[in-house]
C-alpha cells in the first residue's frame, strides 16, 4: 500500500496541476482541510493585505504571492489569479485553491516550495483523484476511467475513458444489475408471499431474460476485446524469408529508416520494435531478423527469437517475395502461423514479369489450418504500393472493418472484463439450473454471483480485495 | 415496611416465548434466576396464531433445538397438527410447521420452567431496573450505566447481575378495534405501564410500534362444507432433534381453507377509513409481511380472492383461529366482512380482531450479543427488540440468555453470523438495520440459505450449545457420529461405481434412465433426478443400514455439491469483511472523508467489524472504501510504531 495511506485525509495537498513546461502559464493546486489557511500566508491582495480567508467561494482573485521571509524589495514571487472553491463543491471535496501563476517552470517552483515550507505536503501522482473518490465525489469507475485518461495512448483510448468518465459504463451495468435484481427480487417474494406471486411458468421466462442479459455481456466482452486493441494496440510480428522486404514494410509503416535496408539477405539480426499508428488502430510491430535455417550463430539467436515473438504476437504480418517459389522455408514459416491472425503480403508485385506466387499457391498452402478469408495484399514496398489495402485488412481482422472508433461503449478495463466474464458465466449456470429443472431457490445462488460482480465493476459491491486493487493502481503513479 | 432484597444471578422480565427461553439457558448454566411475569397462568401464551413454525420460522425453531432450547421440544409435546411446508422446492426452503394446542403448550412450558432447578416464577410487575454509574473501566467499553436490579410494584428489591427484558407487547400497551381503545395488554390481559419510564431513566429511547390478530370464531358457528380440508402430514417429524419420532404419531386434526371474495374487499375498501391505521389513529408502525386484510386489499387491488386458513386454537375450546384475516375495523364491519366468506356465513365472533399498540426498543441500541450498549448487564430479546413472532422471540430469548450467562461467567460471548444460522440473520439484522416496522424472519433475509437449512440446524449449531454448555456430552457425541457418517458415506458413494454391463444397463432402463456409457459412480447416479439413495440399493451390495437423517444430509450434501461450493465461496468472501474489526474506541469524526449521513449511522450503531457496517442502511459500498481504508491506515500507523 503507497505511504499516501499515512496522515490519512487530514494533510493538505498541493501539485503542479498543468503539464511540466515553460509554457507561460500555470496552475498550482492545493486541497485539503488548510488550503485557506496555507495560502493565506502567501498571497496578498493588490494592497498588499491578507484577504484569502474572507475571499467568497467559487470566486477568483487577483494579487501577488509574497515570501515573507525574503526582505521588503524581493518580498513578491509572482503576479497571480488565486480561485477558491470551498468543499464539498470542489473536484476533490475539500477546500481547494487554484494558483494562477504567469512566471514559468521556475516561480511555479518556487511558489511550490513556499507552500510546502508553510506545511502542505506534495500531492502523489493520481491524489486528487484518489480524495475525489474516497470523498465519494467520483465512483470507482470514474476514478479508474480518470486513470485510464492520464495513461491513454491514443484517441480511442482517451475517448472511451472519456466515456466511462460520463458514466456510461456505470449506466450500462446499472441496467443489466437491475434487471438482475428485478428477478431475484421476485423469486425471493414468491417464496415468501407464495400466495401473491405466482411461479407459474416463471423458470421459462427468467431463460428468456438471462438469455438477452447474456447478449447484453456478450456484446460488452467482445466490446472488451476490441476495445483493448483499440485502447492497447495490436503486437504485431513482421515475418518472412531474408529479403522479402520485412524491413522495407516496417520502413514504410514507421517512415523512418530505422532497420538497415540492404539487398544482402540477412542484414537484419536484431529485433527491432516500433510503434505504428495505422488510422485510429497502433501497431506494436516488430520486425525478425530472416526466418531461414542458418547455421550462422548471431542470424540464429535471431531467428530463434522471431519464433518466439509469433508465439506472442495478436498478429503476424507475412511477407513473401512473390517472384520467388515457395520453398521449405517458407513451408515452416506458414506452419509458424498455425493459429494466428495472419495477413500475407505478396510483395515485389511491381516486378509483374517475373510473380511466381500467386493467391491461389498461397491459399493452398495454408489451407490445412486458415480458410479462404486468409487476406492476402500484393505490395510493392520499392513504390510504397498496397499500404492501403493493409489498413483496410488490418482493421476487418480486428474491428470488423470499422476504423473510426464507434459511438457505443467499450469496456478497456481488465478488470471489468474479468468481472464481466464471471457474471456471465455465472449467468450460464443459472440456465442450466433451469435446464435441469431445479426449484427457483437454487436460481438465487448463481443469480447473486452475476449480480454481485457487475457490482464490484461500478463499486457498487464492496470486496475487500477490490480496495486493495484500487488501491494498487493508485499506487502506481499514474 | 422494611425493604426486601433477594440476591439472585439474573432477573427475567416477562415470561413469554422469549422470557421463558431466555430463563431456561441462565438457569440451566447453573445461575440464580428469577423469571417474573404478569400472570403466572399465562406462561408462553400465544395470543396470535395458534402455529409454531412455518417458512423460515421453522428453521429458527430447529436452531433453537440444535442450541439446547426448549420451543422445539415443547411443541412435540403439544402439536395438533404438523406439516412441511415447501416440500415442492429445494431443500433450502423447507420448513416445519405445527398448530399448536395453545393450552396445552402454555401448560407444558409452565411445567419446564416449574421444574427446572435454579429457577423461581414470579407473578408481579416489574416497576424498575435498578442502576449505577458505570466505572470508570467499564466507561472504556462504552457502557454509561451497568444494572443492579430490578424492583417490582410492591417494593421488594430484587438485587441481579444481569437484567433480560423480555416484555413483549405489554408496555404501555392498548388495543384498537375500530373506534373502541382498550388499555389492555394482548388478549385483555394486564399492560405494564411503569417499566417504561425507568427505561427511559436509564438513558434508553423508545419508540411504538402495533401489530394485529384476527378474530376467533366459534366452531359451531362455522360450515366446514364449504371449506376444503387441510391434513398433517404422516407421518409426523419432529422439531427437536432429540424427539423420537416414533413418540408423536398420533391422530391429527384438520385445518380449514377458504377465501376472501370481491364482496368482502368491498365492504373493507367501503369502510377503510374507520381503520384506526388508516385514520391515523394509531401511530405505531405495523409489520408489512404479516398485513391485516385491510393492507392486502389496498395493497393488491387486482387480486380477486385471498387465502383464509381456519386453524383450532386447541382441544380445550371450540374457538377457531381465522388466519390471513387480522384487521383493526371497527366490530361491525368485522362481522360484515367475515360473513362474506365462504363457510362463515352464520360466523358468531367469540374475540375481536384487534391491533395492539406497545413501547419497544429504539435501532441501534444493542450490542451484536443482545446487551443494551448503554446499560452493562441489561440485555433484551423478542418484542421488546422490535421484532414480531414467538419463534423470533425465543431465538432472541435464548441467544440473550446465553450471553447474560457468559458476560457473569466472563466467558467470551456466543456468537451466529449470517452464515451460520437464521438465528444470526436475526440479531444481525436487528443490531445493524433501522427496522421501521415489526421485524418478521423471511427466507429471503437469508443469503446463504442453502447453507442454512432446517435439516442441517444440528450440524452448523449443535457443537456451539455444546461449547456454551446447554447440550450434554451425550447429545454431542451423536451430533459427532452423525457427521462421522454423513462424511464417510458421501465419499463411499463418490467412490464406488458401477460397470456399464448388462445388468446394470437394464437396472438403468427399469427406472427410466438413460444407460451408462462408462463406469459411473453411485454419487453421479443420485444426481440423476430419477434416483435416489433408497432406489439404488439394488445395485449397491455394500451398502450399511443407515439412520433417516444421515441419509438425508448424504443425499443434500451430493445432490447440490456444485451449489453448496458456490455458496460457500460467496460465505468466504462475506467473512472477509466480517474478521475485519473496527476497534471500539474509533471516533468516526477522525474519518473526515465519510460522508456526514454515514458517519452519523457508524456513529449510532458502532458496529464491530466492516461486514456489519456494510449492512447500515445509509452506509454506502463508497463509505466502505473509505472505512476499509482507514482502518488499514491507522492498523500500518500502529505497526510502523512496533
Amino acid at each position: 500500500m503507497s505511504s499516501v495511506l499515512n496522515n490519512f485525509g487530514d494533510d493538505t495537498i498541493c501539485a503542479i496541476a498543468t503539464a511540466m513546461s515553460d509554457a507561460g502559464i500555470g496552475i498550482i493546486r492545493v486541497s485539503g482541510k488548510r488550503a485557506v489557511e496555507i495560502c493565506d500566508e502567501i498571497y496578498v491582495s493588490p494592497k498588499g493585505v491578507h484577504t484569502l480567508t474572507e475571499h467568497k467561494p467559487n470566486t477568483i482573485k487577483y494579487g501577488f504571492i509574497v515570501d515573507d521571509s525574503k526582505s521588503e524589495e524581493n518580498k513578491i514571487i509572482d503576479e497571480v489569479m488565486v480561485s477558491f472553491m470551498k468543499g464539498p463543491h470542489s473536484y476533490t471535496r475539500e477546500d481547494v485553491i487554484e494558483i494562477n501563476s504567469h512566471g514559468g517552470m521556475l516561480v511555479m517552483n518556487q511558489i511550490l516550495q513556499l507552500l510546502l515550507d508553510k506545511g502542505c505536503r506534495l500531492a502523489e501522482p493520481g491524489e486528487f483523484t484518489k480524495r475525489a473518490f474516497l470523498n465519494g465525489r467520483i465512483d470507482l469507475t470514474k476514478a479508474e476511467a480518470i486513470m485510464d485518461l492520464i495513461s491513454a495512448q491514443n484517441n480511442f483510448a482517451l475517448e472511451s475513458s472519456r466515456e466511462q468518465l460520463r458514466g456510461s459504463v456505470y449506466k450500462k451495468i446499472k441496467s443489466i444489475r437491475e434487471k438482475i435484481l428485478y428477478q431475484m427480487a421476485f423469486i425471493e417474494s414468491a417464496l415468501d408471499d407464495p400466495e401473491n406471486y405466482d411461479l407459474t411458468g416463471f423458470p421459462e421466462k427468467l431463460d428468456e431474460i438471462i438469455n438477452g442479459l447474456s447478449k447484453e455481456i456478450g456484446q460488452l466482452l467482445s466490446s472488451a476485446d476490441e476495445g483493448k486493441i483499440r485502447k492497447d494496440g495490436i503486437k504485431t510480428v513482421i515475418v518472412g524469408k531474408p529479403n522479402a522486404g520485412k524491413s522495407s514494410l516496417l520502413n514504410a509503416l514507421t517512415g523512418d529508416e530505422r532497420a538497415i535496408v540492404t539487398d544482402i539477405a540477412g542484414t537484419t539480426r536484431d529485433i527491432i520494435e516500433e510503434t505504428v499508428r495505422l488510422g485510429d488502430i497502433v501497431l506494436h510491430v516488430i520486425d525478425t531478423a530472416g526466418i531461414r535455417n542458418t547455421d550462422d550463430i548471431i542470424e540464429k539467436i535471431g531467428v530463434d527469437k522471431a519464433k518466439e515473438k509469433v508465439q506472442e504476437a495478436d498478429l503476424v504480418l507475412y511477407i513473401l517475395d512473390s517472384t520467388s517459389e515457395l520453398d521449405e522455408e517458407d513451408k515452416g514459416i506458414i506452419s509458424l502461423c498455425h493459429n494466428k491472425k495472419t495477413i500475407v503480403l505478396l510483395n515485389k508485385d511491381d516486378l509483374q514479369d517475373d510473380i511466381k506466387i500467386t493467391d491461389d499457391i498461397v491459399r493452398m498452402h495454408f489451407s490445412d489450418s486458415k480458410d479462404d478469408t486468409l487476406p492476402i495484399i500484393r505490395t510493392s514496398m520499392l513504390k510504397g504500393n498496397g499500404l492501403e489495402d493493409l489498413k483496410d485488412a488490418v482493421s476487418k481482422l480486428f474491428l470488423n472493418g470499422d476504423i473510426v472508433p464507434k459511438q457505443e461503449l467499450y469496456i478497456t478495463n481488465l478488470r471489468h472484463k474479468d468481472l464481466l466474464k464471471k457474471s456471465y458465466d455465472s449467468l450460464q449456470l443459472v440456465k442450466q439450473s433451469i435446464e435441469l429443472g431445479l426449484t427457483e431457490d437454487f436460481f438465487t445462488v448463481d443469480l447473486t454471483n452475476a449480480y454481485a460482480f457487475l457490482g464490484e465493476i461500478i463499486g457498487e459491491e464492496v470486496g475487500d480485495d477490490l480496495v486493495e486493487e484500487i488501491f494498487s493502481k493508485f499506487c502506481m503513479g499514474k | 415496611m422494611t425493604e426486601i432484597r433477594e440476591k439472585i444471578d439474573v432477573a427475567v422480565i416477562g415470561a413469554g416465548h422469549a422470557g421463558c427461553e431466555a430463563a431456561l439457558a441462565c438457569a440451566r448454566l447453573g445461575l440464580e434466576t428469577v423469571i417474573f411475569t404478569m400472570s403466572a397462568d399465562n406462561i408462553a401464551f400465544m395470543p396470535c396464531n395458534p402455529h409454531i413454525g412455518g417458512s423460515s420460522k421453522g428453521h429458527l425453531v430447529r436452531e433453537i433445538d440444535a442450541l439446547g432450547g426448549e420451543m422445539g421440544k415443547n411443541i412435540d409435546k403439544t402439536f395438533l397438527q404438523s406439516k412441511m411446508l415447501n416440500t415442492s422446492k429445494g431443500p433450502a426452503v423447507h420448513s416445519l410447521r405445527c398448530q399448536a394446542d395453545k393450552m396445552e403448550y402454555s401448560k407444558a412450558m409452565k411445567k419446564v420452567l416449574e421444574n427446572q432447578k435454579n429457577l423461581t416464577i414470579k407473578q408481579a410487575e416489574v416497576s424498575e431496573i435498578l442502576f449505577e454509574e458505570a466505572t470508570e473501566e467499564e466507561k472504556k467499553s462504552g457502557y454509561h450505566n451497568t444494572i443492579v436490579g430490578v424492583k417490582i410494584f410492591s417494593g421488594i428489591i430484587y438485587e441481579a447481575k444481569t437484567v433480560i427484558l423480555c416484555t413483549g407487547t405489554y408496555l404501555k400497551s392498548r388495543c384498537l378495534t375500530g373506534e373502541a381503545i382498550t388499555y389492555s395488554g394482548p388478549n385483555g390481559l394486564q399492560p405494564s405501564n411503569l417499566l417504561s419510564d425507568s427505561l427511559i431513566k436509564a438513558g434508553i429511547e423508545l419508540r411504538r410500534f402495533k401489530t394485529g390478530t384476527p378474530a376467533r370464531m366459534d366452531g359451531n358457528s362455522i360450515d366446514y362444507s364449504k371449506m376444503s380440508e387441510q391434513f398433517g402430514d404422516t407421518p409426523v417429524i419432529p422439531f427437536s432433534f432429540d424427539t423420537d419420532a416414533k413418540t408423536i404419531q398420533k391422530e391429527q386434526v384438520s385445518c380449514w381453507l377458504t377465501y376472501t371474495n370481491e364482496k368482502t374487499h368491498e365492504i373493507i375498501r367501503d369502510n377503510i377509513h374507520r381503520s384506526p391505521i388508516y385514520a391515523g389513529i394509531i401511530e405505531g408502525i405495523g409489520p408489512r409481511y404479516c398485513p391485516s386484510i385491510e393492507d392486502k386489499v389496498v395493497k393488491f387491488p387486482d387480486h380477486e380472492r385471498h387465502q383464509v386458513f381456519v386453524e383450532p386454537e386447541g382441544t380445550f375450546t371450540n374457538e377457531m383461529y381465522i388466519d390471513g384475516m387480522s384487521s383493526s375495523l371497527p366490530e361491525d364491519v368485522q362481522l360484515a366482512m367475515y360473513r362474506t366468506v365462504p363457510g362463515l356465513e352464520n360466523c358468531k365472533i367469540v374475540k375481536s380482531a384487534y391491533a395492539i399498540e406497545y413501547d419497544c426498543l429504539c435501532p441501534g441500541q444493542l450490542s451484536p450479543y443482545l446487551e443494551i450498549k448503554n446499560v452493562k448487564g441489561l440485555f433484551s430479546a423478542g418484542q421488546f427488540n422490535g421484532s414480531s413472532g414467538y419463534e423470533e422471540a425465543a431465538a432472541q430469548g435464548l441467544y440473550a440468555g446465553i450471553n447474560a450467562a457468559m458476560q457473569i461467567f466472563e466467558k467470551p460471548y456466543l456468537e451466529i453470523d449470517r452464515s451460520e444460522g437464521y438465528i444470526g440473520v436475526l440479531v444481525d439484522d436487528l443490531v445493524t438495520k433501522e427496522n421501521l416496522e415489526p421485524y418478521r424472519m423471511m427466507t429471503s433475509r437469508a443469503e446463504y440459505r442453502l447453507l442454512l437449512r432446517q435439516d442441517n440446524a444440528d450440524i452448523r449449531l449443535r457443537k456451539k450449545g455444546y461449547e456454551v454448555g446447554l447440550i450434554d456430552e451425550d447429545r454431542y457425541n451423536k451430533l459427532v457420529a452423525k457427521i462421522d457418517a454423513i462424511d464417510k458415506e458421501v465419499e463411499r458413494l463418490k467412490k464406488t461405481t458401477v460397470g456399464a454391463n448388462a445388468r446394470i444397463q437394464k437396472f438403468m432402463e427399469d427406472h427410466g434412465s438413460s444407460t451408462l456409457k462408462t463406469a459411473t459412480s453411485l454419487a453421479e447416479l443420485i444426481c440423476r433426478p430419477e434416483f435416489d439413495y433408497e432406489s439404488l440399493a439394488e445395485i449397491d451390495s455394500e451398502r450399511c443400514e443407515l439412520p433417516k437423517d444421515v441419509i438425508e444430509q448424504v443425499e443434500i450434501t451430493i445432490r447440490y455439491e456444485g451449489y453448496i461450493q458456490r455458496q460457500e465461496r460467496q460465505v468466504e468472501q462475506f467473512k472477509k469483511l466480517e474478521k475485519r474489526l473496527i476497534p471500539d474506541d474509533i471516533n468516526y469524526d477522525d474519518v473526515s472523508s465519510l460522508r456526514l449521513e454515514a458517519r452519523q449511522k457508524l456513529e449510532k450503531f458502532r458496529p464491530k467489524n466492516i461486514g456489519q457496517a456494510s449492512r447500515i442502511g445509509g452506509v454506502n459500498p463508497a463509505d466502505v472504501s473509505v472505512l476499509i481504508i482507514y482502518l488499514d491506515s491507522i492498523n500500518r500507523g500502529n505497526n510502523d510504531e512496533n
